[in-house]
């Protein structure tokens, strides 16, 4: 490419308009400044390029030189992302604090990957054989007990001339091809381009997130889509966090995406002291943080998501069950809307530009379950829990809107639930899942029969509690029949007991599907028992509900082991209960 | 930036609080301007537009009268900066950083940018110490932590900043070390200014505390400068100097207003009611200039105040805020009306970072559920008072009856409280009083174990217990 005696002839923010530079392409990088930030071009016209660069521009001044680099925005993938915490274009914050200082101050060069270590590299492939895109040739122990695969790189393939164990760092080559390549433990990729796969694979498995709101109520396939969007406080971090501690995935990519500080710290702090209940390892091992705060340059911010998107496809690529969470898309469309109103470009509704639901569109299109590109045959999925935040809580606003429509699955948070510290504040009227029948199936398998009936149930219940409590804020509970009030109690015990569930809880902050399913069972046994009881002739007013509430929340209460010891209390209040001598 | 400063005779044009320059050389964004005109005092000018053909300043003073043809414009080679140090501590300076106390400018320790840079997240240490206010609203049921930022949201007439100046005043760090406080005042009345410099007077609070004053009088372009300036002295002193550094911003809302002044006045695509799109971003880089760092022994937290435009919590100042700052204080204009001081609706209110700093070691071990409860009975007693306009008090079951009663004397002698602050223990206290004056199945929420562990469950020798009402 041509690298031109370009100077910068105008700053407005964070754009830079430079030239000449008649060679420029779309998306290529270019060096801003005699600091050398990293900016790239976002239009051309003429002989000038417009960049956005993706650090403060503060001191940053016209005449400064601008040198092209040619190459799009990429990211080094290979052994050593497990654990990482990165900025928004890739650099590790770790490494950053040691060239910087504790703040960033723009231009701190450095590369995603370890540039230093070695890895043992094992081949899987042997001389003479053919490789094509995304072949397995070889393995490296990234963490104890996960096995980095390595692969072709989509687009190369050849015959292997020479294979060998050993040591490498991440860019020498660990295989020869006869055409004279070499394929090395890591390979760049452009962020903003997909990741290609062979097939994509129904969506037929749930993606387990041990809240029970979600997995009984709104359940969200392997490979699905989630919108997450409520007001400020209403608990969108609490869930992404939850999910990425929790969730059955081997892999957890988390994007803070203009978000808090103090946000990543908690992570920071918490992750590493947390065990994975399958692997026993710290949490840490399988989690790779993509963080971009509120207050850090926005175009970096526009580019975390797509950095992040890009490295959960690498480990989906290697055949791993990869959840990506980001917090939040909103922000991501806010840069997107700032960077687009200095562009001078045409806006949409409030500002957003007219691409803002194309762009997200392909995004959540990167999500799925499929058959990776190359052999050995393996399946990966991709998981996307998005976190949106409307402006004033209004759903109706552009972004929540456009992702609503692509999205699969919508967990909608409600400011009143989280006032009433009803958490997870989860609106099941306006939530809905599209992978629900899809996946009920697995739960009716693995969970227990009678899955689908208890959720049936448990929603009828909830509905009628809502009808009667508009009735009863007319005339009063007293005016109710027993039959209602009973309707009335017990879709609260439903709400309190089974669906709300604190991420604080030491033993409840992960709930397994049997214990999620028996909770709901008794809870609902427990209201049949009382209108055996009321039918037996025993008044609402007298019934003791105290004994059962107990027992229900000792199973809530209850771990991920103990909890069916916890079950025969609750069955012997509900039995008292059915027997009518649960009275007071 | 290396370049030297370079003056120019004559600007090409002036608009509102805007100046364009034409062909200037080596022009650097966030440059400093001077601009001088015969008889006038000099004002002061950020560059926000930087280009070879056109240059744009912002001025951050009264632009009445400039003439540009008529000016000397300098482009001083620096970006705004603030002198920070110890020093300060004590002086009350304006909102660009000049003395109003008759002293002369601080020397100071060092120069720091206004703008300052973003803390790296990795080096971030997760807040976790409790910082006592002495209001139990907050410290029973939002607790505050340092290296926290949690805004008061107030309304017209409602006493946010009263709210502060008592939290100044009582605030106490769990080991009494050194600690200041920084005050911006942004585009408040001179009404507002004395009575909160008396009570900071009366108190002794002044001696510890820095003050920048951008009063409702001066130019508003100089309320975006006043937060900016107050962080970067904070920060020295939380960073450089070892001090817990309590920050407290009045009023945001006259931030917001300033910075939409100049988007208008710079015809950018207003958004949300004519806020600029960009007003997320850019309360967040003052908001997230709260927190500590690993390895350092201060910390900056941030107490910032807004009014709610029409109590409207949905409006885009609180809104953005909201999501930007852990948590608010919401000030409710029924309880004020009831005479209830600190008149804080705890249902809309929060502390995000209360967990990390409550229970065993921090506060008390049973805090967490303690507050849960209460918040729970309080949350069903509104509701009930609700239903109560309409059907009655008679038409509710029992246990609606008790939490409406119960929820009245919550707002009386929980949330109200006389001056003076109460120490952390008589907030326990005071809850306890309310949660056993009911029966025990009411409270849902309280292990057996947290229950009987409860203070007046002690022998009846305890003098803490005070009987119920
Ligand atoms: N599952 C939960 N269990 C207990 N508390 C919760 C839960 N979810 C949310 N909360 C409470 O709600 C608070 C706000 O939650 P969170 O920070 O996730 O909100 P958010 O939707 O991400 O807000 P923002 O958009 O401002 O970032 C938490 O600090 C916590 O106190
Ligand atoms: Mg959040």
């Amino acid at each position: 490419m041509t690298t031109a005696p370009a100077t910068i002839r105008r700053i407005t923010g964070t754009l830079v308009e430079a030239g000449p530079l008649p060679a420029a392409g779309l998306y290529e990088l270019a060096l801003v400044g005699e600091h050398r930030l990293l900016g790239e071009v976002i239009r051309v016209q003429g002989s000038i390029a417009t960049l956005q660069v993706y650090e403060d521009t503060n001191g940053l001044a016209a005449g400064e030189p601008v040198i092209s680099s040619g190459r799009p925005l990429e990211i080094e993938l290979g052994p050593g992302l497990l654990g990482a915490i990165l900025d928004g274009l890739g650099r590790p914050l770790p490494d950053l604090a040691r060239t910087l200082g504790d703040f960033l101050v723009a231009g701190g060069e450095t590369s995603t990957l370890d540039q230093e270590r070695r890895w043992h590299f094992e081949p899987g492939v042997i001389p003479g054989q053919v490789v094509g895109p995304g072949d397995v040739i070889g393995t490296v122990e990234e963490r104890p007990g996960w096995p980095h695969r390595i692969l072709v790189p989509p687009g190369r393939g050849g015959t292997v001339l020479q294979a060998a164990a050993g040591d490498f760092t991440v860019r020498e080559p660990v295989v020869r091809l006869t055409d004279g390549g070499t394929l090395a433990l890591s390979h760049r990729w452009r962020v903003r381009a997909p990741r290609p796969s062979a097939l994509r694979l129904p969506d037929d498995r749930p993606f387990l997130t041990g809240q029970r709101i979600f997995d009984f109520l709104f359940p969200v396939a392997e490979g699905g889509t989630v919108a997450v969007p409520g007001g400020f406080g209403t608990g969108k971090t609490v869930i992404e966090q939850s999910l990425a501690k929790w969730a059955d995935a081997d892999i957890i990519v988390y994007i803070g995406c203009g978000e808090r500080g103090n946000e990543m710290a908690e992570v920071l702090n918490e992750f590493p002291a947390l065990t994975d209940p399958r692997t026993g390892r710290s949490l840490m091992d399988r989690t790779i943080m993509v963080v971009n705060t509120s207050n850090m340059p926005v175009a970096a911010r526009e580019a975390s998501v797509y950095l992040g998107i890009t490295l959960a496809e690498y480990y989906r690529d290697q055949g791993y069950r990869v959840a990506l969470m980001a917090d939040s898309l909103s922000r991501w469309a806010e840069a997107l809307r700032e960077i687009s109103a200095r562009l001078s470009e045409m806006p949409g509704e409030e500002g957003y530009p007219t691409y803002l639901a194309s762009r997200l569109g392909t995004f959540y299109e990167r999500a799925g379950r499929v058959r990776c590109l190359g052999a050995p045959e393996r399946e990966g999925a991709l998981t996307l829990i998005t976190a949106i935040s409307p402006p004033g809580g209004d759903f109706s606003e552009p972004v929540t809107q456009a992702c609503l429509r692509v999205a699969g699955a919508v967990w909608a948070l409600d400011p009143s639930l989280a006032h009433q510290r009803q958490f997870p504040a989860v609106d099941w009227e306006t939530s809905y899942s599209e992978y629900l029948n899809r996946t009920l199936p697995w739960f009716e398998q693995e969970a227990g029969a009678g899955w689908g009936d208890a959720r049936r149930r448990l929603l009828e219940l909830l509905q009628r509690g809502r009808e009667l409590k508009e009735i009863a804020a007319l005339v009063g509970p007293d005016a109710l029949q027993d039959e209602d009030r009973l309707i009335l109690d017990s879709a609260r015990l439903l709400r309190e007991l089974v669906l709300a569930q604190s991420a604080y809880s030491p033993t409840d902050a992960s709930s397994p599907v049997g214990k999620t399913l028996a909770l709901a069972r008794l809870a609902l046994a427990l209201h049949d028992a009382a209108r055996t009881a009321l039918g037996a002739g025993r008044v609402f007013e007298r019934l003791d509900f105290a004994p059962a509430r107990r027992a229900l929340i000792a199973l809530r209460e209850a771990g991920a082991d103990a909890w069916p010891a916890a079950v025969p209390g609750v069955e012997a209040a509900v039995a008292l209960m059915a027997r009518g001598e649960a009275v007071r | 930036m290396s370049t030297l400063a370079r003056s120019y005779q004559g600007a090409a044009g002036a608009a509102g609080p805007l100046l364009f320059l034409e062909r200037t050389a080596r022009v650097a964004l966030g440059e400093w301007v001077t601009i001088r005109l015969p008889g006038a005092a000099d004002r002061r000018g950020q560059v926000i537009d930087a280009g070879e053909t056109m240059t744009v300043v912002q001025v951050l003073d009264d632009t009445l009268g400039l003439a540009p043809g008529e000016a000397t414009v300098t482009l001083t080679g620096e970006v705004a900066n603030a002198v920070v140090g110890r020093e300060l501590i004590g002086r009350s300076l304006s909102g660009a950083g000049r003395p109003l106390d008759g002293l002369p400018a601080p020397v100071g320790e060092a120069l720091r940018p206004i703008n300052g840079a973003p803390m790296n997240p990795a080096r971030r240490v997760r807040p976790s110490e409790f910082i006592e206010t002495g209001v139990s609203a907050i410290d029973g049921l939002n607790t505050l932590v340092r290296g926290q930022k949690l805004p008061v949201f107030s309304g017209p007439g409602l006493p946010g900043l009263e709210l502060a100046a008592s939290i100044v005043e009582q605030a106490r760090a769990p080991r009494g070390e050194p600690f200041a406080v920084v005050f911006a005042g942004i585009g408040i009345t001179a009404r507002e200014t004395q009575g909160f410099l008396e009570r900071f007077a009366r108190s002794g609070a002044l001696s510890r505390t820095v003050l920048f004053l951008n009063q409702a009088s001066d130019p508003t372009i100089e309320r975006i400068l006043a937060p900016r300036m107050a962080l970067a002295a904070a920060e020295f002193l939380a960073f450089d100097a070892g001090l817990h550094v309590l920050v407290v911003m009045a009023d945001i809302t006259h931030y917001c207003d300033a910075l939409r002044e100049i988007a208008t006045a710079r015809q950018e695509i207003p958004g949300r009611r004519g806020y600029p799109g960009y007003m997320y971003t850019d309360l967040a880089t003052i908001f997230e200039r709260a927190g500590l760092l690993m390895g350092r022994p201060g910390s900056v937290t941030q107490l910032p105040i807004l009014t709610m435009p029409d109590d409207d919590i949905t409006h885009p100042i609180p809104d953005l805020t909201g999501y930007i700052t852990e948590g608010q204080i919401v000030l409710s204009r029924e309880l004020h009306r009831k005479g209830i001081f600190p008149p804080v609706d705890v249902l809309p209110s929060l502390s995000r970072l209360m967990n990390a700093g409550i229970g065993k070691g921090r506060t008390v071990p049973e805090h967490r559920q303690w507050a849960d409860q209460l918040y729970a009975l309080y949350a069903q007693g509104r509701e009930a008072r609700l239903m109560a306009a309409i059907v009655g008090e008679a038409g509710l079951g029992a246990q609606d009856r008790r939490a409406l009663e119960l929820a009245d004397r919550f707002e009386r002698e929980f949330i109200g409280q006389r001056e003076g602050g109460r120490r952390l223990p008589e907030t326990f206290a005071a809850g306890w009083r309310l949660l056993e004056s009911l029966p025990r199945e009411d409270l849902t929420r309280l292990s057996d174990a947290v229950w009987e562990a409860r203070p007046s469950a002690e022998p009846p020798s305890s003098p803490a217990a005070e009987p119920a009402r």
